[in-house]
């Protein structure tokens, strides 16, 4: 994403509008552990969906697909799959 | 004018990943509230955009999603100050989906009866485009507890139609985890701190949902994100009454909880399952009505968990495990249970 030219006084929206959407901002770069599906294992129960609070599930119509956009890692997908599909694996392997 | 683009993912079938909500003028009818959960990742998008800041694992941006997904139709959501406001505006981005207003830490209510009294005088003279415009709040418990009461209280006084829910952290978590009237007895707070002086906090929390019950308001509830059904149908029903309507949602915070950042939903569902955060919602009619988890404890009370199991995973609490400590946890076992016993006897659907 190239980002705009700082706008000056005269080009801002008047009573501090926030004028760009924050699906802009990617936070996917706060994530330390990394949520992978096993889709073997998967209910399709949507659990995850319900839960994620970054909106980070996205159901395509046949099987659950984390936006790694987005994910932060939180892990909350993977406590509360009720067959245990998701596993936390580290974000970059030690070497 | 900037053009808003949403990022595009692909999908086979259903509503695209993310989407703005747009009600075309003219628009009639109400959304319809779905509790099946394959539905609702076909049919419906939350009025959070991802890209907000809150910290990986908070439970507030849960709350506002799930209540977002029982909107009946054009909202307008009001925040006061606190985690919400600040994470998810951060100018010049926006996550919100739908109209939003931020105006100050203590005039949140005062904000939301403002724009319900605009509402109601628009479709008076006709130039209001929708059958109906939904105005909900959502604010923390620095701004519903210590300095937003009284706009709240002068607001549920005059009785406008809007929708608050109170997310309720148990501290001033945006600024730095200082205590609140919200805060629990005996928790570490960095303006109660835990040493050989006081034990954590020493007064209990405020009951703030009881002080709404009080100004006989047609709806009052209590809820948490993990008890997601029970959530949506409390909001729709807040949203649904002809006046105020408060809830109050717990929401476990990851920083000033001090438990791991993927335990929120695990720690409201043991609030509830050890009776320190019972479910229940308030009518004028009915009175007091056990819902959910709550109803089944208090059907078969062999389900309720001692308060450890609700301490033991957060580090805000840890001093209590101490043995030292006993005296203390006791006595907070013995609060507990005298509230819950003080809620059972007031509850209409409770077996007596």
């Amino acid at each position: 994403m190239v980002e705009e030219r700082l706008r000056g006084w005269r080009e801002l929206p008047l009573g501090a509008v926030t004028y760009r959407l924050s699906t802009d901002y990617k936070t996917g770069d706060w994530r330390a552990l990394k949520p992978v599906v096993n889709l073997n294992k998967c209910v399709k129960c949507m659990l995850c969906w319900i839960y994620c609070p970054d909106m980070a599930v996205i159901w395509d119509g046949e099987k659950i697909v984390i936006n790694y956009d987005y994910c932060k890692g939180c892990g909350i997908c993977a406590q509360e799959c009720p067959v245990k599909a998701i596993d936390m694996v580290p974000e970059y392997e030690e070497r | 004018m900037v053009v808003r683009t949403l990022p595009q993912y692909p999908i086979k079938k259903g509503e695209p990943a993310y989407k703005i909500w747009i009600f075309e003028p003219g628009w009639k009818g109400e959304l319809p509230l779905i509790t099946n959960p394959r539905q609702l990742a076909e049919q419906k998008r939350p009025a959070l955009l991802p890209g907000h800041r809150l910290c990986a694992g908070c439970a507030a941006p849960i709350i506002v999603k799930l209540a977002s997904l029982a909107f009946r139709g054009p909202t307008i959501v009001v925040s006061a100050t606190g985690c919400i406001e600040v994470a998810t505006t951060i100018f010049p981005y926006t996550s919100w989906a739908i109209p939003w207003i931020h105006n100050a830490f203590e005039n949140s209510a005062a904000t939301a009866s403002g724009i319900e009294s605009a509402i109601k005088a628009l479709k008076k003279t006709g130039r209001l485009p929708y059958d109906h415009v939904d105005v909900v709040v959502f604010a923390g418990d620095g701004g519903t507890y210590d300095i937003g009461i009284q706009a709240l209280s002068g607001a549920a006084e005059r009785g406008h139609d809007f929708l608050y829910i109170l997310y309720d952290n148990e501290a001033y978590m945006n600024t730095g985890i200082q205590r609140s009237g919200g805060t629990p007895k005996f928790a570490w707070t960095t303006t109660s701190p835990v040493g050989s002086v006081i034990p954590g906090k020493m007064e209990h929390k405020k009951p703030i949902a009881d002080i709404m019950v009080a100004h006989r308001i047609p709806y009052v509830a209590t809820t948490t994100p993990a008890h997601w059904i029970d959530l949506m149908k409390k909001v729709r029903k807040g949203i649904e009454v002809n006046g105020p309507a408060f809830i109050h949602a717990l929401s476990p915070c990851d920083r000033g909880w001090r438990h791991a950042e993927n335990l929120a939903i695990e720690i409201s569902r043991r609030a509830v399952d050890t009776c320190y955060f019972p479910l229940w919602e308030w009518t004028p009619e009915k009175g007091y009505m056990l819902t959910d988890r709550s109803l089944s404890i208090a059907r078969n009370p062999k389900l309720k968990q001692p308060i450890e199991k609700f301490l033991e995973l957060q580090g805000r609490f840890r001093h209590l495990l101490k043995p030292e400590n006993r005296h203390l946890l006791k006595e907070l076992q013995e609060y507990v249970d005298a509230m819950w016993e003080d809620l059972l006897n007031r509850a209409t659907n409770a077996p007596k």
